[in-house]
């Protein structure tokens, strides 16, 4: 039993070591603009913010729609953090204010810085919100996002943010190098070193007692606090945590997208992340993974020709134009809703456990039927 | 060990338990008997911290611990098994009962054997979600998670609601069982005719008030109280 344990784990770092493998022999060998690079990238950055949402939604049974909010603080950070001093203070991105954050950072500790801010935010939030339930909650973190995207576009904080301007000429993922050197590195390679670092601790979290006690409160309030359980405490934990991740996802998606603008961090934002982790399985962790790359590659590639005249080789520019991706895409999504209520995976995490054991159940059935 | 003196809870806008005092002795069974809406869960919500007395105090060994919040009533002994049951569907049977050890930061491994002994039918489905279970075994599992947190008082509210009247009798064999290895236990119950074989000392609740009190053999053959609660 825990021989098999202990193989099973080793399996599973194998496989995830090869995923890593094959994106960096893929940077190797295929066209830098390649659409499969954009797929991989934002994949990676929304199974991270998909992951973080399931800790609050899935886990700890918190509804919240503050998601796009804690992004917006995290790229924003990120962004401000790491413009070079030299471009600060020319009028290259700062033109109409003068940057009040005259220095710079390295991509790291701005990465962090990202996660910090967003976090401490959540933490102000959540004194007051957590103590409402359900919808309310909802209502009042969606309420948060659209606030907080707003006060960025304020002219007075022009200075920090740069008003309702772009921010670019931070380091992007065109720009990341290796540590001590000018050797650019790898981009989706990095993308994908963060974003599985931080999912790592999100599932170290969730099987810690600690994550045990997210999942109490989610299953029963009354009884987790007859248990001994700080409901507000744990909640809040749980919040901040969840918004570190957001934030440093945020500082991702900035980096991806080479530009900052307080208009990208939308509710339409935060509801397609819903959307990834209700399809992928609320309470699951592989689940929002496997959507999140599922739903980008639909949306930005397979289902592209429906948009371009040409779908798998049926050419009719008159029912393929611009916006019939968006409406076959709803019916997917319809359709996934209506026959996997649960998500894909349900509340269950792929493993190599379950692997085995679905292959024995088929050959079981084939040796039935001989 | 255990002594509430005049206490007074409000509850969803009424007065749900007026004025009422009684003790606890250390080893014993004692048990709380009334009708719906006498105030017996009230009462023991009010104990766990889950609900805030209006007034009156509530002592446990020599302290006291009313107006504490249900995290320190825990950690200083006190544990409630709550009405219904209330597991944890969601987790496996072994997260449960690891939950009931959540405040505990030493070896758990003695007593979740102890509670496996007692119950061993929780160890043969120790990996099945506590969801799956059936009713009498998740009011075992509700108790066992209890015990996990080592207490020196168990409170149980109505642990024989909704279950066969087999299962009920061997619930009640266990209440007597952990009593045994030095548990005292505050019963809250509407099967009066179990708990009161089973208690040391009962109290009749109505209306949010103690209107009878006395050991459990005497009250059972109180007339009053076989019209009332034992329908003879």
């Amino acid at each position: 039993m825990e021989k098999e344990k202990r193989n099973n784990l080793i399996m599973t770092f194998i496989a995830i070591a090869l995923v890593y493998l094959v994106v960096f022999i893929l940077e190797l060998t295929l066209r830098p603009t390649s659409i499969v690079f954009t797929v991989l990238r934002k994949g990676a950055i929304y199974s991270l913010v998909a992951v973080s949402m399931n800790l609050l939604n899935g886990f700890t049974g918190l509804f919240s729609l503050g998601q796009a909010g804690f992004m917006l603080l995290g790229a924003y950070t990120y962004a401000i953090l790491t413009i070079p001093t030299e471009v600060k203070q020319s009028d290259r991105v700062y033109r109409y204010y003068d940057a009040v954050i005259n220095f710079d950072t390295g991509v790291f500790v701005a990465l962090i810085a990202a996660g910090l801010v967003a976090a401490f935010f959540a933490f102000l939030i959540g004194l007051p919100v957590l103590r409402l339930k359900s919808d309310y909650l909802a209502i009042a973190t969606l309420g948060f996002a659209e606030i907080i995207r707003a006060i960025f576009q304020w002219d007075v904080l022009g200075p920090l943010t740069n008003g309702a301007n772009l921010l670019r000429e931070f380091k992007d993922l065109s720009r990341i190098t290796l540590p001590f050197s000018d050797i650019p590195f790898p981009p989706t390679l990095f993308v994908f070193i963060v974003a599985g670092v931080c999912i790592l601790l999100v599932v170290l979290l969730i099987n810690s007692s600690y994550g045990r006690a997210f999942k109490a409160i989610r299953d029963d309030e009354v009884a987790a606090e007859a248990m001994g359980i700080n409901l507000f405490k744990h909640k809040e934990m749980s919040f901040v945590i969840s918004s570190f991740f957001a934030g440093i996802s945020g500082a991702l998606l900035a980096m991806f997208q080479y530009t900052v603008q307080a208009q990208q961090f939308r509710t339409m934002l935060t509801y397609e992340i819903l959307l990834i982790v209700v399809i992928g399985g609320i309470g699951s962790i592989s689940g929002s993974c496997i959507a999140s790359f599922l739903y980008i590659a639909l949306s930005e590639w397979w289902l592209r020709g429906l948009d371009m005249g040409t779908f798998l080789g049926i050419n009719a520019p008159e029912l393929f134009r611009s916006g019939f991706r968006r409406l076959v895409f709803s019916v997917i999504i319809m359709i996934i809703v209506l026959f996997f209520s649960k998500g894909i995976m349900g509340d269950k995490e792929i493993s190599f456990e379950r692997m085995k054991h679905l292959f024995r159940k088929k050959r079981k059935a084939k040796g039935a039927d001989a | 060990m255990f002594e509430i003196k005049n206490l007074f809870v409000n509850y969803g806008g009424i007065e749900a338990v007026r004025d009422i005092s009684f003790s606890v002795e250390e080893g014993k069974i004692v048990t709380l008997i009334g009708a719906n809406g006498a105030g017996k869960s009230t009462t023991l919500r009010t104990i766990a911290g889950l609900v805030k007395a209006k007034s009156g105090t509530i002592e446990f060994m020599g302290e006291k611990i009313t107006g504490k919040d249900p995290a320190s009533i825990v950690g200083k002994g006190i544990t409630l098994v709550p009405e219904g049951r209330k597991i944890f569907p969601d987790l496996t049977v072994l997260e449960n009962l690891k939950i009931g050890a959540y405040l505990r930061s030493d070896d758990i491994s003695k007593d979740l054997e102890w509670v496996y002994s007692l119950f061993p039918r929780l160890k043969e489905r120790s990996w099945q979600y506590g969801g799956t279970l059936s009713g009498g075994e998740q009011q075992m599992l509700a108790v066992g998670r209890a015990l996990m947190s080592r207490p020196k008082m168990i409170m149980m509210d109505e642990p024989s609601l909704g279950l066969a009247p087999l299962i009920v009798r061997d619930i009640f064999s266990i209440i007597k069982e952990i009593n045994k290895e030095g548990v005292t236990i505050l019963l809250v119950e509407q099967n009066a005719n179990m708990a009161l074989q089973v208690a040391d000392m009962a109290y009749v609740m109505e209306t949010g008030r103690i209107t009878l009190s006395g050991k459990g053999s005497e009250l059972i053959d109180n007339e009053d109280i076989k019209k009332a609660y034992l329908g003879k």
